[in-house]
Formats: structure tokens, sequence, C-alpha cells
């Protein structure tokens, strides 16, 4: 059964006055433990699906299941606790926390606001969320603007696993970070994975992370899917005039190696 | 080839908790006029620490040691005392109309309450002289050459209603805008499809080769920096560790760490991580 069934959804903005569909009767759906990337040109609605998953912003049309449950149905305490299976990562983690709060502060706001541990308890949960994560412990209390990109990006992947989610939607999360650092935070999210059978809907421009980490790919344009289907298989042998520009497009980094 | 920028045993440390963090330990490096120079390093190397100390924007408080030289051409209309070698921090080339910079965090590139069309038309007005109509009308044709779709409304649009790669192309436009002598593109193309990435690329190349625009690229994605670079710094630990044409840098790096960061780059031929963890549907 599908972890999260996604059906038909729509939603239009408007530019210059006229409306236009930034999603248009998108429809896809991710297992669990599986990986999904959503690719697409810039402007394309994958950030806009990301918002609609998370409920951040209503659809116009279309359906959200998550874990079996109508998600767009869901409110108050019914919709707090399906939330905190629900969690998401952005590219730029400083724009997401208040700078100067501390780490601690960062990943004690999810344990206390879905009652996960007491508070009695939190300080211990914390430090084993950072370990989690690969961080000192030491590090609980800087400042969020006083550790480097790469270490706020695994604090924001703490955050996320807090709360023991079933899927995590992360938008061009690793886009930010430096091929070592960003290397290291995939194997993270794989491991992750592996152990607690986490789902991610992976969204970045990057056709070569998402060959490295994804199982399937769909592939946006304009707002409609265009095509989809197992990533390496898509991402080596595109179908759709968009899918073939993106591939064609990418930047090849050649070498003659020894 | 004439030196643009002369940057010699540059140092710049900010303080954390009373503590003096070391950003940069005495970086020396020529920028040449008319040259693609990519720099690359892993994150928190210092980087934007370099490209900000060269424009003369650290924060305050951060602590400056070194020099820092401009050379402008007096068409760049430049005093002249610009023209003579200065000591840090007491001259600067005028931000927007020499130096045209693109900021790691787009936020800090565009005020979320103005429409991004008036953002770049105050550019030109301010550094060009151009009246409101004519201000606006270069405006429409940047956001044309950054490739952002429809511009006769982007224009209107507010920063919000603008996807991640939009407000990047909005903060390049803005940028590129009064024609600078140097553009500093700090991670600028980091949230952009590979088809725009072309064709930003193509720009790029186009105003160092037509209107003699000098280039600082900084890009975690080495494909990308290959691409576009004469030559590429490698920055490690606040040092320049390596400086070298791009065809060197790619086919003999001297320094082991430089291989390593080419190793790590995630192509479209390299093996899926996914096969290594085991992981399956
Ligand atoms: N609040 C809004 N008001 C109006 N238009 C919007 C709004 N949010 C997004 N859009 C438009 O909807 C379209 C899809 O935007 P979205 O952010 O989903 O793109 P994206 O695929 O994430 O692109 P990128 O790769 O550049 O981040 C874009 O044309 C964008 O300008
Ligand atoms: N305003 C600041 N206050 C204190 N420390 C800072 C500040 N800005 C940068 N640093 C520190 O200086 C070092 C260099 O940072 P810099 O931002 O130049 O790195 P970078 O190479 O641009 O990294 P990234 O790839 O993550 O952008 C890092 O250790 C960083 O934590
Ligand atoms: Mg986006
Ligand atoms: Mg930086």
């Amino acid at each position: 059964m599908s972890l999260l069934a996604v059906s038909n959804l729509t939603k239009r903005y408007h530019r210059g006055g006229k409306p236009f569909a930034a999603v248009d009767e998108v429809s896809f759906e991710v297992g669990p433990g599986e990986t999904l990337a959503l690719a697409g040109p810039s402007g394309s609605g994958k950030s806009t699906i990301a918002r609609l998953v998370l409920r951040l912003i209503e659809p116009d049309a279309g359906r959200i299941g998550f874990e079996g449950a109508d998600f767009l149905a869901l409110s108050g305490a019914a919709l707090r606790a399906r939330r905190a299976r629900l969690q998401m990562v952005f590219q730029d983690p400083l724009a997401a926390f208040n700078p100067r709060a501390t780490v601690a502060r960062v990943l004690d706001d999810p344990l206390r606001i879905h009652n996960i541990a007491s508070r009695a308890e939190r300080p211990r949960r914390i430090a084993a969320l950072l370990e989690r994560v690969g961080l000192d412990a030491g590090l609980a209390a800087r400042a969020i603007h006083e550790i480097s990109g790469g270490q706020r990006q695994r604090v924001a992947i703490a955050r996320a696993i807090a709360t023991r989610p079933s899927l995590i939607v992360l938008d061009e999360a690793v886009s930010a970070l430096d091929v070592s650092v960003r290397g290291q935070i995939l194997e993270l999210l794989l491991d992750l994975q592996r152990r607690e059978r986490i789902a991610y809907l992976f969204i970045s421009h990057d056709l070569g992370v998402i060959r490295a980490v994804a199982h399937r790919v769909v592939i946006l344009d304009a707002g409609r899917i265009a095509e989809s289907g197992d990533a390496r298989a898509v991402i080596a042998n595109p179908q759709s005039p968009v899918g073939k520009a993106l591939v064609e497009a990418a930047p090849r980094l050649t070498r003659n190696r020894p | 080839m004439t030196v643009l920028l002369s940057i010699r045993n540059l140092k710049v440390a900010y303080r954390r908790d009373g503590v003096a963090v070391q950003a940069l330990k005495g970086v020396s490096l020529d920028v040449e006029a008319g040259e693609r120079l990519a720099i690359i390093g892993e994150s928190g190397s210092g980087k934007s620490t370099l490209a900000l100390a060269a424009a003369g924007l650290l924060a305050r408080g951060a602590e400056i040691g070194g020099r820092v030289d401009w050379f402008l051409p007096a068409s760049a209309g430049a005093k002249a005392e610009d023209r003579q070698p200065s000591v840090l921090a007491t001259s600067h080339p005028l931000l927007g109309r020499e130096i045209g910079f693109v900021f790691q965090d787009p936020s800090s590139s565009l005020d979320p309450v103005m429409p991004i069309g008036k953002q770049i038309a105050e550019v030109t007005r301010t550094h060009l002289g151009l009246g409101w109509k004519d201000a606006c009308a270069k405006a429409k044709t940047l956001l044309e050459r950054v490739r952002l779709p429809d511009p006769s409304s982007a224009l209107h649009a507010y920063p919000h209603q603008l996807s991640g790669g939009q407000k990047q192309r909005v903060a390049i436009a803005a940028a590129i805008a009064a024609g600078p002598t140097l553009l500093i593109a700090d991670e600028a193309t980091s949230a952009l499809d590979t088809i725009v990435q072309a064709e930003i690329v193509a720009l790029i190349r186009r105003l160092v080769s037509e209107d003699g625009m000098t280039l600082i690229f900084i890009s975690h994605d080495i494909a990308l920096a290959a691409a576009l670079a004469d030559r590429i710094a490698v920055l490690r630990h606040g040092e320049l560790i390596e400086l070298g044409g791009t065809d060197q840098i790619l086919n003999a790096p001297r320094h082991a760490y430089t291989r390593a960061l080419l190793d790590a780059h995630l192509g479209l031929d390299a093996n899926p991580l996914l096969d290594r963890q085991g992981v399956s549907a």
C-alpha cells in the first residue's frame, strides 16, 4: 500500500491578472521506505507540490492520502498528530530557523510540541538525535548562525527525524552543500531510510544526485507530469522533450582519468 | 594581462563567544581583467569571506589584515585615487556599479516588499542615471536575458511569488544591471535546473567576452565551475591550497584534497549510492 497518494492535485495562482496552474492535475504515489524524486525546470511546480503535501498551502482541486487517511480532511488534533509523521527539510535552514536560537532549542521544539519526551528526558533525547546525525553533543549550546552550512543541514535533519516521521519532504535540501558534505548528508539519509524505513519526497534540480539516491523520478514541466519511472532508466534514456533537455544540459566533468 | 584586483596575505577573523575564528589565513591572489575565475572548496573553507572581503562588504566586527588593491579602468567611472593601490578597506569600488554581487543567500539580494521590476530599475537609475521609463524598459530586457518567463508580468511580482530559481535569476539580473566591471557570483546558480543553468553560463560568457566583464564564480558544483572558468582556485580551511588553469586542476591536480573534491562529484556516470547501501523499494 502506498504511504502518500496524490491524485489530480491542482494549484492556481495569478500572474499579470491571469490565472495559471502552477500545479496541474498531478498524481503520484510514494511507498514506505521509498525515495521518489521530483525534477523539472525552474518554475515547473516542484516547491508548490511540496507545500501542498505539507499543507502549508491548500490546493484548488485534488486529493492527498497519507498513511491511509484523507490528509486534506484532517483538522485540529488529528491533523497535528498526523503532521508529526510528515516532516520537511529545505535548502536554506537559516531561513527556516531563528538564527539566534540554539541548536538545543531547535531540537527541543518538536519534542515538546508533539509531546514526545518529558522536560527531564529531553536533553538526553537531543544528545541522541545529534549523535544520530553525526554531530557532537557539545554543539547543542551553539547558536544556529554559529555553525557551518553542513552542520546546520544535519541539525535540520535531526529535527525532522525527532518525531519519527514516515515521510520527509526535502526541497533542494543538499543543493547548497559542497560535494563532500553533500555526500555525507546523502549517506546519512540513506542510512536512516534503511534503518527506519523513512520515505523521501526528494526535490532536486541535480540529476546526478537524483540518480544516486532515488528509486523513482517524476519529471514535471509547467505544472504537469512529463514522464516518470525508474530514476536511473529515465535519466539514462529520457523520453519527454523536457527530460531530454534537462539531461542534455547537465554539466559534465570531463577528466582524463589515469 | 592586466591585474584588476590584487589580494595579498589577506587574513580575516570573526569573533565568536569572545574567541577569534580565523576564516582566512593569509590568502594571496591576483584576479586578471577579463578572466573567469572559479573558487571551490568545502563548506566553511572561506569562499564567501574572500568574496565579501574583496568587495569590502565584511560584517562589522570582522578583523581584517593584509591588502586588497583595485586597479579599475577609468572607463568604469572610478575616481583617480581608485586606480592607485589602496590600503585595505579604505577605498572600495562601488557596489552595484563597478561590482555586481550575487549573494549566496538570495534573501540578502532581494527586498521582500518591493516588486522585482522596481528593484532592478533602482540599480540602473542610481548608477546609470536612467529615468523611470528607461529604467523599467531596461529591467524588462534584463529579465529576458536571465530567461525569466513572461518578463512583463514578472516586473510586478514580489519575491515570494517567485520560485527559488526565479529569485536567483532576478538577483543575477540586478547584479549585472549597471554593467559592472566585476561580477561576483556566490553560489548564484545552486537552485537552477540544468537548462537555465546552461543559459546563465552562456549569458555570463557573453558578458565576459563582449562587454569585457571579469568574473569571480563561487560554486560547490565543480562540473559547472569547470565549464565556466579559465582558472580555478581551491580553498581549504582558510588557505588557498591550489590555483591553476581549469585543465590543470581537472587533469593534473597537485593537491590530494583537490583530487578528493573531484572524486566526490556525483556525475551522471557515478555509482549510485543506493547500490552500495543495498536499499530497495
Ligand atoms: N505565491 C505565489 N503567487 C504567485 N505565483 C506563484 C506563487 N508561488 C509560486 N508561484 C509560481 O508558480 C510556479 C511554480 O513555482 P514553484 O516554486 O513550485 O517552482 P519550482 O519547480 O519549485 O521552481 P524552482 O526550481 O525554481 O524552485 C512559478 O511560476 C512561480 O512563479
Ligand atoms: N558572520 C560570521 N560570524 C562568525 N563566523 C563566521 C561568520 N561568517 C562566516 N563565519 C565562519 O567563517 C568560516 C568561513 O565561512 P565562509 O562563509 O566564508 O565559508 P564558505 O566557504 O563560503 O562556506 P559555504 O560553502 O558553506 O558557503 C566558517 O567557519 C564560518 O562558520
Ligand atoms: Mg523550488
Ligand atoms: Mg559561502
